[in-house]
């Protein structure tokens, strides 16, 4: 790659993505193998060890989450790839991550579940899997890409998100955008933000509490760090029965999300504080809205849209803002209302929340449906 | 051994929460006598790595030392994480028989196939202890426990013969009255490379021994001596001969290479070819 210059490439979403994890600093990659996401194991086993990284494939989606939950207490900047039944099986080690406070991240590239379903096919059903997939309270970063681009961008954001707050970080991509070629523009190394987690000082002892994000040493350095996913004090150390230590801790891991929900939210608007209807959508779907939005203002109907690029936390805020203005908001989604509860959720009332669900065969809502959903919905 | 043996010295000071009587304790002292023995002051030089179940206990958080206490039988890959990427590292993982290959099995099979550095050693007592004394892949046939009151009615496991075959690069038996040779044993392997199993089988006297028909860890201390055959012996005998003994002993010693030695070559490989190019 030359330096200094923006570069663009011809990639797949999934390659994009694997570059990606590359330029953030990642240098350990474990996984298993499933459609559609099993080319960013395939890029990576070759282009890691180039870089002295290491790429492995383990015997399935349970060990690969324990591999890189390792590797990250190693030291080193660890994810996967998968799809929605590989990440079911991850489950246990997402919850692991996020009480053991590891960074790592998760690649979901969706297919139309549930079970195998339609396993080359395109959907949006693991959503709410993202969200409350673990058992336990938990906090969940989700993040959606819409283009290759994004497939780019956003898996530098995870990585930097899960160094950050030392926590796991879902990408939720899906398989039309990790399959799909596109153009991708990659500017110079040095113009792209890397955040890497707070390694301790010599004397630092309480690596899991005192401070909203604590430092993270890692094993093999001498602090003897105490790593359980049981519930334990600020200094690693089990507690098995005692209340408030786990309160203490569970709710701290929690809100060391939520009160950051503002700054991990993120979305692209069109139009939200003049909008007769409005659009919430994300990934693949939230594709056809741009065409959309103009044939509904040529038949002068004002519309608007959120494209969401954080589904988790929620980004009640903006739904909040959008729902004031408009009187009906259009959730467009490739499963059967994941997010449309949450919309009208956030939306309290403000506004009437019609929803728009597609499966089946990675047939996408396109922009003559959703363009008919608006003519219908405007007319009430 | 510049100074006597002192177990405290190696644990932080933290009650042990095994029940009275249980084999953990004889495993923990064994070895970390075999470590003091090496020399090693510490357990610097050590990352330690369990899944869920008592055994686990013996490392985390007991140990002074950087010890993961990772979900039920998952501890081998994320030992294969840390290996992997801090080669230097001496991790030896500790588990129980339900951890290591009941729930953990697959991950315990690849573990050797691969070639993982890192030491296993499980503590078999024969039972789900932890959850109340439910049966496990390793209980004896006919056994008695909380979830097959009238008797076992499953084969059980030979976890050191299935290590062999998968590719183990040294593999060992042992019970708990066997410290002496369970220490050289650990000794030796921890200064071997490649996937190292020693399988200790231990008294658990309270979740196992009082429904199997052992009034006390004594009681089960003794069967294990009147029913344990060295390995050459047990060459000799016929299957039936061999029921419900336990073969104890050396079960293999090779070099295979190792995983850390194929996947660094391969990155030496990769690096070598796109200076090449």
């Amino acid at each position: 790659m030359k330096k200094s210059t923006v570069n663009t490439y011809f990639w797949s979403g999934n390659e994009a993505c694997a570059e990606a994890a590359i330029t953030a600093g990642c240098r350990f990659f474990a996984g298993y193998p499933i459609t559609p996401s099993s080319e960013i194991a395939e890029h990576l086993a070759k282009r890691l060890p180039q870089i002295g990284g290491i790429a492995i494939q383990m015997e399935d989606e349970l060990a690969s989450i324990g591999a890189i939950v390792g590797a990250s207490w190693a030291g080193v900047k660890a994810f996967t790839a998968t799809s929605g039944p590989g990440f079911s099986l991850m489950q246990e080690g997402i919850g692991y991550a996020f009480m053991t406070e590891t960074p790592i991240v998760i690649v979901d590239a969706q297919r139309a579940g549930p079970s195998t379903g339609q396993a080359t096919k395109c959907g949006q059903g693991d959503v709410m899997q993202a969200r409350w997939g673990t058992h336990g309270d938990y906090s969940a970063i989700a993040l959606s890409p819409n283009s290759v681009q994004e497939m780019f961008t956003l898996t530098i954001k995870a990585f930097n998100l899960a160094e950050k707050y030392r926590t796991p970080v879902v990408l939720l991509a899906d398989e039309i955008v990790a399959h799909m070629r596109e153009q991708v523009s990659v500017p110079p190394a040095e113009s792209i933000e890397i955040i890497n987690r707070r390694k301790p000082e010599a004397d630092d002892k309480a690596f899991f509490g005192l401070e909203e994000v604590p430092p993270m040493p890692a094993v093999g350095e001498g602090y003897n760090v105490v790593v359980t996913g049981s519930t334990h004090d600020e200094y690693g150390i089990r507690v098995t029965a005692d209340p408030i230590p786990h309160r203490k801790l569970v709710e701290r891991l929690n809100s060391k999300i939520q009160n950051h929900a503002d700054e991990l939210t993120d979305s692209e608007t069109y139009h939200i504080d003049e909008c007769e209807v409005g659009i919430v959508s994300y990934g693949c779907t939230s594709r056809s809205i741009y065409e959309v939005v103009e044939s509904a203002e040529k038949k002068g109907i004002k519309t608007g849209y959120i494209r969401l690029r954080t589904l988790w936390p929620f980004p009640d805020k903006i739904i909040k803002e959008l729902a004031e203005t408009a009187n009906v908001i259009i959730v467009p989604e490739m499963n059967l209302k994941q997010i449309f509860y949450e919309v009208e959720r956030a939306a309290c009332g403000e506004a009437r929340i019609v929803p728009l669900n597609k499966i089946g065969g990675g047939e996408m809502i396109t922009p003559e449906e959703l363009f008919s959903k608006i003519m219908e919905a405007s007319r009430k | 051994m510049s100074e006597a043996f002192s177990a405290q010295k190696y644990l932080r000071d933290i009650k042990p929460p095994f029940c009275a009587g249980c084999g953990a304790y004889t495993v923990t002292n064994v070895f970390l006598r075999a470590v003091h023995e090496l020399g090693h002051e510490d357990l610097k030089k050590f990352v330690f790595c369990s899944g869920i179940g008592c055994s686990a206990w013996i490392p985390s958080p007991h140990f002074i030392a950087d010890s993961v206490h990772t979900l039920h039988g998952r501890s081998l890959p994320v030992a294969t994480g840390i290996k992997l990427v801090r080669p230097e590292a001496n991790i030896v993982v500790f588990g129980g028989d339900g951890d290591i290959v009941g729930i953990g099995m697959s991950h315990f099979i690849h573990a050797a196939r691969r070639n993982l550095d890192v030491l296993v050693i499980m503590v078999n007592n024969m039972v789900y202890g932890m959850t109340g004394g439910q049966v496990a892949p390793t209980t004896p046939l006919n056994s008695k426990t909380t979830t097959t009151p009238y008797g076992s009615f499953e084969h059980p496991l030979d976890a050191a013969k299935l290590a062999v075959t998968a590719g183990a690069n040294y593999v060992a038996r042992w019970t708990t009255i066997n410290t002496n040779e369970l220490k050289e044993t650990l000794k030796k392997a921890l200064k071997l490379r490649g996937f190292r199993f020693i399988e200790v089988v231990s008294q658990c006297p309270t979740a196992f021994g009082r429904r199997a028909g052992f009034k006390d860890a004594g009681e089960m201390l003794k069967w294990f001596k009147q029913n344990q055959i060295p390995l050459g012996e047990a060459e000799r005998m016929s299957e039936e001969q061999l029921s419900g003994k336990i073969i104890v002993g050396e079960f293999a010693t090779r070099k295979r290479t190792t995983l850390v030695e194929t996947a660094y070559a391969i990155i030496k490989e990769a690096q070598a070819k796109v200076e090449k190019d």
